[in-house]
C-alpha cells in the first residue's frame, strides 16, 4: 500500500514537470511569434503607409522634397544581376568539381570546408576585401565592385547546393552518358546538369534572396549614390544602403522612403523563398 | 532512387580520351579555377586583413587590444570597446535566444496541434531569411522608444545606489545601447536557432522516440534522455553557427548599438562592435593609419568568427545546411 502511494506520487511529480515544461514550450512558442508578429506588423504598417506610385517611378529626393527609389531599385536588381551571373558560372563550377571531379582529396577536403565557412563568414568583411581588392586599385567605388561582393556572398551557397544535388544524381546516369560514348564533360553537362537543373535552381533563388538584403558589403564598395546612373564604373544606388542613410537620417519624407525600401526588399525575399518551396514541393511530388 | 554515395562520381571514366578531349580538359580546369577561386577569396580576405591591419597592430603593439583609446583626431586607436562590445553582444544575444529557440523548436516538433505544425515551421524558416536590416530598422523606430519608456527608466530608477544593480542598469535610458543591440541580435537569429534544431528534431527516427514513449517516459523525459543526447553533437554544431552570424552582423546592431569606443559601463550604456565600427567609420577613415585600424579590427572580427564557424562544422560535419 505504502510502495503503491509512493509510485502514486512520483507519477504526478513526472507528470507536473512534464505539464510545466509543455507550458513552457508553448509560451515560448508564443513570445517568439509574437515578437515576430511585431516586427512584420510595424514593416507592413510603416512600409504600406509610405508606398505610392512615386517610389517607383522618381529618385532619391533631397530633404524636404518628395520623390522615390527608382534609382536605388534598378541599381539593387543591376548588382543583384551581374553578381548572379558571376555566382552562378562560379558556384555550379565549383560545386561540379567537388562532386565528379574531387575525388574527395585533401584539395577537396579543404575547399569545402572552406566554402562552408565562407557561407556563413561576416558579409562586411567580404565588403572589406572587394574594397582592397577592387575599389583601393581603381580609385573609385563602383557597381562592379559591389556586384563582386555579393557574387562572393552567393556563390559559395550555389556551389553547396550544386555539389549536394550532384551527389544524389543516380551512378546509372553517368554510366548510360559515358555508354553512349559521350566525353565525361558532355556528360555532365548534358546530363548530370540537365537532371540536377530544379536543385541547382533552387540554390540559386535562396542566394538570390539571400544577396537582395545584403547591405553591409554594399557600404564601401557600390557606395550609393543619390542621381539616377546605370553606369557599373561609378558609384551606383541601392536599396540596402539607401535604406540605411535614409533611416538614419533626421528627415521624415526620408524615414518614409527607408520604411518603403524595406517593404520592398523583405517582400522580394519572402517572395523569393515561397517559389522555393513552392517549386521543391512540386519536385518532391 | 538515387545512389548518394562519393562513388557516384564520375572519375573512374576520366581517363577516357576521345574526340574533343580539348574541351575535357578546358572543362575539369574551369571547375578546379572555380573551387579554387573559392578557396583564394578565402585566404585573400584573411590575408589582406592581415596586411592592411598591420601597421595599427605594430604601432600600437599589445595597446590595440587591451586600450579603448579610440580617437581619429590624434590618430590614437585601441580596439578594447569594439571587440569587447562583439563579445558581449553576441553572448547576451544567443543566451536569450537559445532558451526561446529550444523551447520553439520542441513545441514544434512536440506538442504543437498537427494542422499548425508546417504553417508555423515554414513561418519560421521564413522569418530566418529576412534581411537584417530590417530588424535593426524596427529595432531603432519601433522597440528602442518602448524600451526606454517601459524598461529602462523604471529600472534604473528602482535600482538602489550602490548595488549591482545600478552599475548594471547605468547610461542614458535613450532605448539604445549594449542591451537593446543584444536583444535585437536575439530577435534575429532567433528564427535561425530555431529551423535549424527543428530540422535536427525531425531527422531523428520515428521509432527511437516511440521506444522512449513505449517504456513510459513522459514527453519531458524523452527529450531530456533521448532526443538531446541522439543530437547532442549538431545541436552544438547549429547554436555555434547562430553565434557566429550574430558575431558577424553589422546592420542589425548598427541601428541600435550607439557607437561610441569607450567600455561599455553598464547595459544600457552605448557601445560599438567591430562590424558597427567598420560599417560607421571605413567610407569615411581620412588618413593611412585610421584604416589601418579598422582592417585590424577586421583582422580580429575575422580570427574570431573562423573559430567559431570552424568548430561549428566540425560539430555539424558536412550535411547540414544555412
Amino acid at each position: 500500500m505504502n510502495g503503491s502511494l509512493d509510485i502514486f506520487s512520483r507519477r504526478n511529480r513526472r507528470r507536473f514537470a512534464n505539464m510545466l515544461f509543455v507550458a513552457t514550450c508553448t509560451l515560448a512558442t508564443l513570445m517568439a511569434l509574437l515578437a515576430l508578429a511585431a516586427i512584420l506588423a510595424s514593416l507592413l504598417r510603416n512600409g504600406f503607409g509610405s508606398l505610392n506610385l512615386a517610389v517607383f517611378t522618381q529618385d532619391t529626393p533631397p530633404p524636404g522634397v518628395a520623390g522615390g527609389l527608382r534609382n536605388a531599385i534598378l541599381g539593387s536588381v543591376l548588382m543583384c544581376v551581374g553578381a548572379m551571373i558571376l555566382a552562378v558560372a562560379l558556384g555550379m563550377l565549383a560545386g561540379t568539381w567537388l562532386a565528379e571531379y574531387s575525388r574527395d582529396s585533401w584539395y577537396a577536403k579543404t575547399v569545402r570546408f572552406v566554402n562552408d565557412v565562407l557561407l556563413s563568414a561576416p558579409s562586411i568583411l567580404v565588403g572589406l576585401f572587394v574594397y582592397e581588392v577592387a575599389v583601393r586599385p581603381l580609385h573609385s567605388f563602383s557597381g562592379i565592385a559591389g556586384a563582386l561582393a555579393l557574387a562572393l556572398i552567393a556563390a559559395p551557397i550555389i556551389a553547396r547546393t550544386t555539389e549536394d544535388v550532384l551527389r544524389l544524381q543516380a551512378r546509372s546516369l553517368r554510366e548510360a552518358g559515358v555508354g553512349l560514348g559521350a566525353p565525361v564533360w558532355v556528360t555532365i553537362r548534358r546530363i548530370l546538369w540537365k537532371s540536377a537543373a530544379g536543385g541547382i535552381l533552387t540554390g540559386a533563388l535562396l542566394a538570390f534572396a539571400r544577396i537582395s538584403g545584403e547591405t553591409a558589403p554594399l557600404l564601401f564598395t557600390s557606395l550609393n549614390n543619390q542621381f539616377f546612373n546605370l553606369n557599373m564604373l561609378k558609384p551606383i544606388a541601392n536599396l540596402p544602403v539607401t535604406i540605411f542613410s535614409f533611416a538614419l537620417s533626421a528627415y521624415e519624407d526620408w524615414r518614409h522612403l527607408a520604411w518603403a525600401g524595406a517593404l520592398l526588399i523583405a517582400i522580394s525575399v519572402l517572395g523569393i523563398n515561397t517559389l522555393v518551396r513552392i517549386l521543391s514541393a512540386r519536385g518532391q511530388a | 532512387m538515387a545512389n548518394p554515395s562519393a562513388t557516384g562520381a564520375l572519375l573512374p571514366f576520366a581517363h577516357r580520351r576521345a574526340r574533343g578531349a580539348g574541351f575535357e580538359s578546358l572543362f575539369y580546369y574551369a571547375c578546379v579555377g572555380a573551387a579554387t577561386t573559392l578557396l583564394c577569396a578565402m585566404a585573400g580576405v584573411c590575408v589582406l586583413l592581415a596586411v592592411g591591419g598591420w601597421p595599427a597592430i605594430s604601432t600600437f603593439g599589445l595597446g590595440f587590444f587591451t586600450s579603448t583609446v579610440w580617437n581619429p583626431v590624434t590618430d590614437v586607436y585601441g580596439g578594447a570597446g569594439p571587440i569587447l562590445g562583439t563579445l558581449i553582444t553576441s553572448v547576451i544575444a544567443l543566451l536569450l535566444a537559445l532558451p526561446l529557440a529550444f523551447l520553439t523548436a520542441v513545441f514544434l516538433t512536440e506538442f504543437c496541434p498537427h494542422p499548425l505544425r508546417r504553417p508555423i515551421g515554414i513561418a519560421v524558416e521564413l522569418l530566418a531569411g529576412i534581411p537584417s536590416i530590417v530588424y535593426g530598422m524596427w529595432g531603432l523606430f519601433v522597440f528602442a522608444p518602448l524600451f526606454a519608456t517601459y524598461v529602462e527608466t523604471p529600472l534604473m530608477a528602482e535600482a538602489a545606489p550602490g548595488t549591482i544593480w545600478e552599475r548594471l542598469f547605468s547610461g542614458i535610458p535613450n532605448g539604445s545601447g549594449v542591451l537593446t543591440a543584444s536583444i535585437i541580435l536575439a530577435i534575429m537569429i532567433l528564427p535561425f536557432i530555431a529551423a535549424t534544431l527543428r530540422e535536427l528534431f525531425l531527422s531523428i527516427p520515428m521509432r527511437v522516440r516511440e521506444a522512449a514513449y513505449g517504456m513510459g517516459c513522459t514527453p519531458l523525459e524523452t527529450i531530456w534522455s533521448v532526443t538531446l543526447p541522439y543530437v547532442k553533437r549538431s545541436a552544438i554544431g547549429a547554436v555555434m553557427l547562430g553565434l557566429g552570424r550574430a558575431l558577424g552582423e553589422t546592420m542589425a546592431v548598427t541601428f541600435v548599438i550607439g557607437n561610441s569606443h569607450h567600455l561599455p559601463r553598464g547595459l544600457f550604456d552605448s557601445g560599438a562592435t567591430i562590424s558597427s565600427t567598420i560599417a560607421n567609420e571605413f567610407a569615411e577613415a581620412t588618413s593611412e593609419m585610421h584604416t589601418s585600424a579598422l582592417l585590424a579590427l577586421g583582422f580580429v572580427l575575422f580570427l574570431i568568427t573562423f573559430l567559431v564557424l570552424a568548430l561549428a562544422r566540425a560539430f555539424l560535419g558536412h550535411g547540414h545546411n544555412a
